[in-house]
């Protein structure tokens, strides 16, 4: 067999959804991002959802995801798309409307926007993208980097008695009456990547059927910021981040 | 048990060069170019062995940039 025999439409496994469009992307090489970008919008054209999904995206590497998923976005100051979300949400109550957010974003300078829109019980989904760092910035310590982690702005690693615990935010969102979907996801293998897309497409279906908030994290590299290969990216998240992040379920109603 | 052939398509252009989709190949199919680099002056990812690769688009799941299609016939 051919090679020109097995590349014909009728053999086609994969391809890149169409709805993640031909822009590159500025994500530096293997960045997470790119992966749940591409997840997001499989999702969106499995469930037909393409003209009726308003994202809003965060400040953040995330800021320009508006360039490249061809559905109608909101971008919203540092922290505060959960509440640029309500609003949107509320509005347009029939339209599937998500927040997508870095750690920075979601778990420090807008803690307290995801934890009252969360609470609230808002039927939005929150996106959240934990790589432990600023990534933008240039890789400053963020609120969950974890104990011993080196960054930018902890160069001999963050220590409790001086930076405090790392936030598992997602822990506490799960505490919350409003959400009905908690999880930890990751995208670093394809069976990670398969039970992520599961879980989003879930927080997805229960926030335009009414049932209230779900936050969605997935934990992340950033292998600039951790100054690693995206492979050894993948291999120190492995050893490292679920650990402490411990990756499954929290709350499903 | 059917036996499948597969082939890839890389959009050499828009590939960054992570090399995930090399690591995640499980039949060492893919590799990134040794010594030509796409416009952006990144190596980028091509079939290096031939007649091996099944089409199970493990490369393409990975590929955070979107830039592998993958095709899988089964073979008579
Ligand atoms: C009000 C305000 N404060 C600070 C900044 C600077 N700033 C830009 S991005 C960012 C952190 C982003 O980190 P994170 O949310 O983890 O996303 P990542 O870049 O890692 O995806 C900061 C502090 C800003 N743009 N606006």
């Amino acid at each position: 067999m051919t090679r020109e025999e097995i590349i014909q439409p009728e053999n086609l496994v994969y391809k890149k959804p169409a709805l993640l469009n031909d822009v590159p992307m500025h994500y530096c090489p293997g960045c997470s991002h790119g992966m749940v970008h591409k997840l997001i919008a499989e999702i969106i054209e499995e469930m037909g959802m393409e003209e009726k999904t308003i994202g809003v995206c965060p400040v953040g590497c995330a800021v320009f995801a508006y360039k490249y998923v061809d559905i109608d976005w909101q971008e919203a100051a540092h922290g505060r798309a959960p509440a640029v979300a309500t609003a949107v949400k509320r509005l347009w109550p029939n339209h599937l409307v998500f927040t997508y957010q870095g750690d920075g974003d979601l778990a420090c300078i807008g803690t307290g926007e995801t934890i009252h829109a969360l609470n609230r019980g808002e039927n939005i989904v929150v996106i959240f993208i934990n790589n432990a760092i600023y990534g933008m910035t240039g890789g400053q310590m963020a609120p969950t980097t974890l104990i011993g982690q080196k960054t930018a702005t902890c160069p001999y690693g963050r220590e409790v008695k001086l930076h405090g615990w790392p936030l598992k935010i997602t822990e506490i969102a799960a505490t919350l009456d409003g959400t009905c979907y908690v999880t930890r996801q990751a995208v670093h293998n394809v069976a990670a990547i398969k039970k992520a897309k599961k879980a989003i497409r879930k927080a997805f279906e229960n926030s335009l059927a009414g049932k209230g908030s779900s936050l969605v994290e997935i934990v992340s590299t950033c292998n600039s910021g951790w100054k690693l290969s995206p492979e050894k990216s993948n291999q120190w998240m492995e050893e490292n981040m679920f650990n402490f992040y411990k990756l499954g379920d929290l709350k499903d109603e | 048990m059917a036996k499948f052939k597969g082939a890839t398509v890389v959009d050499t252009e828009r590939c960054k060069g992570c090399n995930l989709c090399v690591v995640a190949c499980p039949l060492d199919v893919l590799a990134l170019t040794a010594k030509s680099v796409n416009q952006k002056g990144y190596p980028y990812a091509q079939e290096v062995k031939e007649d091996t690769c099944n089409g199970c688009a493990s490369c393409a799941t990975v590929c955070p940039d979107g830039c592998i299609t993958v095709y899988r016939k089964k073979a008579e």
